[in-house]
């Protein structure tokens, strides 16, 4: 019971995580209608541009504690937006219109040129990092095994909940949401009716890009050690996610990264730790085998 | 000119804001495990000053070309299409003569033996992508299937590479139609994502199952192949190759049959796809990728165009997996990554999909191209990705931008590639 309590507590942390790498791809894919698939790497981004703020502000000795981390989000966030708004202008935008594959072949070069380009940077061995925030509160007691919800674990918790509010406001209440869900359903209307949808569709990527490199802030924080290829595994799981969810949608995003997150964590401590991939892979093919358009997806009707 | 300044500094100074923590700081192992910085501000200025200036020379010369009218590709087009007359028999001629031209040596050799791996995959994805309109990105798994076939027959029971190459080629159409099933109903980006995972699944599997596979080792001591039961010895000994066809023993023997074999292979793949798109079979690969809704309309069973097209393609991806086991003699899942999947992938879509000679071009620039590139060995990658990006963006049709339909009512013409819908799937 307290084993199968911590995994639970491990699991929603590590959901949290995926389900914001997840809406990124669920934005994009609603908006233009491709796969992201570089959206993992830009996570990837996220976390080493984290790591790099955190070494310089404790190097400079100038903050401590919740001060220094949220700054090192705001960095995080301010760069990270920037890649995203790089990639779209440099190799997504110049396609538009081309043929299908196109974008997606461009995302996959995308993807090993930001992977190598960290990797040529940075260096390729994994980067260790302090904890910054240790401790936790002990929750319940069985035999010699206690239920830990660390301080860490919160903050996810907590960050995560306080960013997807901020962003349900920025998608239903703001002028630019409702230019993103004006593009979403007929992006030729919406020009017609005056918005800038090249705009629109740059934003929607720096958004994305904001919400992964949270996810990559938090998983600096909650893993300690980062490489060059964390974007891989950790954007096929999200994109899992956001098709579990149904693509697309929004509220599918965040819980499929949820449930992915559970998943992946009660296998791995209920089956094998090796095979959690392959249970993560798993559950991808079967969601899109029975249920297509996810859970919270629209269907879709196919035009002649 | 302003303008084209104010662009170019807009360039650099974006170029600064993403390079200034990633390269303008390095992350070291300091004392007692932690990581220090190292300022590198040096080479952020450079880079920066790199983008003001490719971006101001862009921005130039956009400006003068915007005098002249567009119509430059399609010229470009054209020169493709005519030197592809005699641009093949000429690649194949030189194919066949090339271990007895002066001036290739082993590594020569080898090196034509990777290119014509890749070419033979190549060819064998172009049947999915290419032809079907299928995107798989888990190609390198039926690759990896056809490799440890013939490596674990050979291991297991003894098998000789003859048996164990139909074998391989087999079992990979198999695992080929095992994958097909699920993914019959899905569409373009889903398909791509859910090969990639199968890819991906049985990596991970080959890594776990250590009692069979040597897990992350892999299985070293592979049996090389043998002239048609002669075998290749250096001792000269009674039976071997060179004491049969009475020759001096050499090491370049087996080379030169390594080469020839792969040749052979590649040739067979090339010619099962060239008959194949004549027939029923591969006219209606074509018509499935142009209009899946029309060719459904007009009885053509949707189910077994799309598992044949997966079959034979990851047949040939076997038998290629079942040569590279054999040349390298030792084989690991490190060789049978998603990159590997995305390098064959880049060379269909780079030589343009569906042309047999584009993927044949593709390949020989691309690995020659890599393999030049081997002394700056961690920045090739980055290379290469920027050169699938700048493809895609200058020539989304790949280098072979022209098609001549397979079969015309009448006089058969060269169409455009932009008339050409692939990848709708």
């Amino acid at each position: 019971m307290a084993y199968a309590l911590q995994q639970l507590i491990n699991g929603v942390s590590l959901g949290m995580i995926y389900g914001l790498i997840a809406v990124g791809y669920t934005m994009v894919y609603g908006i233009i209608g491709m796969i992201n698939f570089a959206h993992g790497d830009i996570f990837m981004i996220g976390a080493f541009v984290s790591l790099i703020a955190l070494l310089l502000l404790s190097a400079g000795g100038l903050m401590e504690g919740p001060a220094a981390i949220l700054l090192v989000l705001v960095i995080s966030v301010a760069i990270t937006g920037l890649y995203g708004w790089a990639v779209e202008r440099v190799a997504y935008r110049p396609l538009r219109g081309s043929f299908r594959l196109a974008p997606l072949i461009s995302a996959i070069g995308i993807s090993i040129v930001l992977q190598n380009f960290v990797q040529v940077a940075q260096g390729a061995r994994p980067k260790p990092s302090e904890a910054v925030i240790s401790g936790g509160i002990e929750l319940m007691r069985e035999g010699d095994f206690t239920v830990q919800l660390t301080y860490v674990q919160i903050l996810i918790i907590a960050l995560t909940l306080a960013v997807l509010a901020i962003f349900t406001v920025l998608v239903t209440r703001t002028r630019l949401g409702r230019a993103m869900r004006a593009c979403e359903q007929d992006r030729r209307m919406a020009s017609l009716l005056g918005i800038d949808t090249d705009r629109t569709i740059s934003l929607t990527f720096v958004i994305g890009a904001a919400l992964a490199s949270v996810a990559g802030t938090m998983y600096l924080l909650r893993y300690g050690v980062i490489d060059f290829y964390i974007g891989f595994l950790a954007g096929v799981k999200a994109f899992t996610a956001a098709v579990l969810g149904g693509i697309g949608s929004l509220p599918g995003a965040v819980l499929g990264g949820l449930l992915i997150g559970l998943i992946e964590t009660f296998w791995s401590a209920y089956f094998s730790v090796q095979y959690k991939d392959v249970a993560a892979f798993s559950i991808l093919v079967i969601t899109l085998i029975f249920l297509p358009t996810g859970l919270l997806g629209r269907q879709e009707v196919e035009k002649v | 000119m302003i303008a084209a300044l104010r662009e170019a500094a807009i360039a650099a100074a974006v170029a600064f804001g993403l390079f200034v923590l990633l390269v303008g700081l390095k992350t070291e192992p300091g004392s007692a495990g932690t990581l220090i910085l190292r300022e590198r501000f040096g080479d952020v200025a450079l880079l920066c000053g790199l983008v003001f200036t490719g971006r101001l020379l862009m921005a130039l010369w956009r400006a003068r070309r915007a005098a002249v009218e567009p119509g430059a590709p399609t010229r470009l087009a054209a020169l493709t299409g005519r030197l592809g007359s005699w641009l093949a028999p000429a690649l194949l001629a030189t194919a066949l003569l090339l271990p007895w031209l002066p001036g290739i040596g082993r590594s020569e050799l080898d090196l034509g033996i990777l290119v014509l791996t890749y070419v033979m995959l190549g060819w064998g994805l172009n049947i999915v992508v290419g032809l079907a309109g299928l995107l798989d990105l888990g190609y390198v798994a039926f690759y990896a299937v056809g490799a440890y076939a013939y490596a674990l027959l050979a291991q297991y029971f003894g098998l000789s590479f003859w048996i164990c190459l139909p074998l391989a080629g087999i079992l990979a159409a198999f695992w080929g139609v095992l994958l097909g099933f699920p993914v019959l109903r899905l569409r373009g980006d889903y398909l791509a994502i859910v090969t990639l995972a199968f890819g991906e699944i049985i990596r991970v599997v080959l890594v776990n199952w250590t009692e069979l596979t040597g897990g992350p080792n892999g299985i070293s001591g592979i049996p090389r192949p043998s002239f048609f039961g002669l075998p290749f010895s250096m001792g000269g000994e009674e039976g071997s190759f060179a004491a049969v066809f009475g020759l001096e023993p050499s090491p370049s023997h087996r080379v030169i049959f390594l080469y020839y074999l792969i040749l052979c292979l590649a040739l067979l793949t090339n010619w099962v796809t060239l008959r194949l798109r004549r027939q029923p079979l591969g006219r209606a690969w074509e018509a499935m990728r142009e209009d899946e809704i029309a060719c459904r309309a007009l009885g053509i069973n949707l189910t077994a165009t799309k598992l044949s097209a997966f079959a034979l393609g990851a047949m040939f991806g076997g038998f290629a997996g079942a040569f590279f086991a054999t040349r390298q003699a030792f084989i690991s899942p490190e060789s049978f990554t998603f990159i590997e999947s995305a390098i064959i992938l880049a060379i269909v879509v780079l030589g343009g999909l569906g042309s047999q000679l584009g993927v044949a071009i593709a390949a020989i620039v691309m690995i020659g191209g890599f393999e030049l590139f081997r002394e700056f060995d961690e920045w090739r990658m980055l290379i290469f990705g920027g050169v699938m990006v700048a493809i895609m963006v200058l020539r989304p049709r790949g280098l072979v931008g022209t098609r001549t339909p397979t079969i015309a009512l009448g006089e058969r013409r060269k169409i455009s590639a932009e008339l050409v819908q692939e990848g709708r799937g």
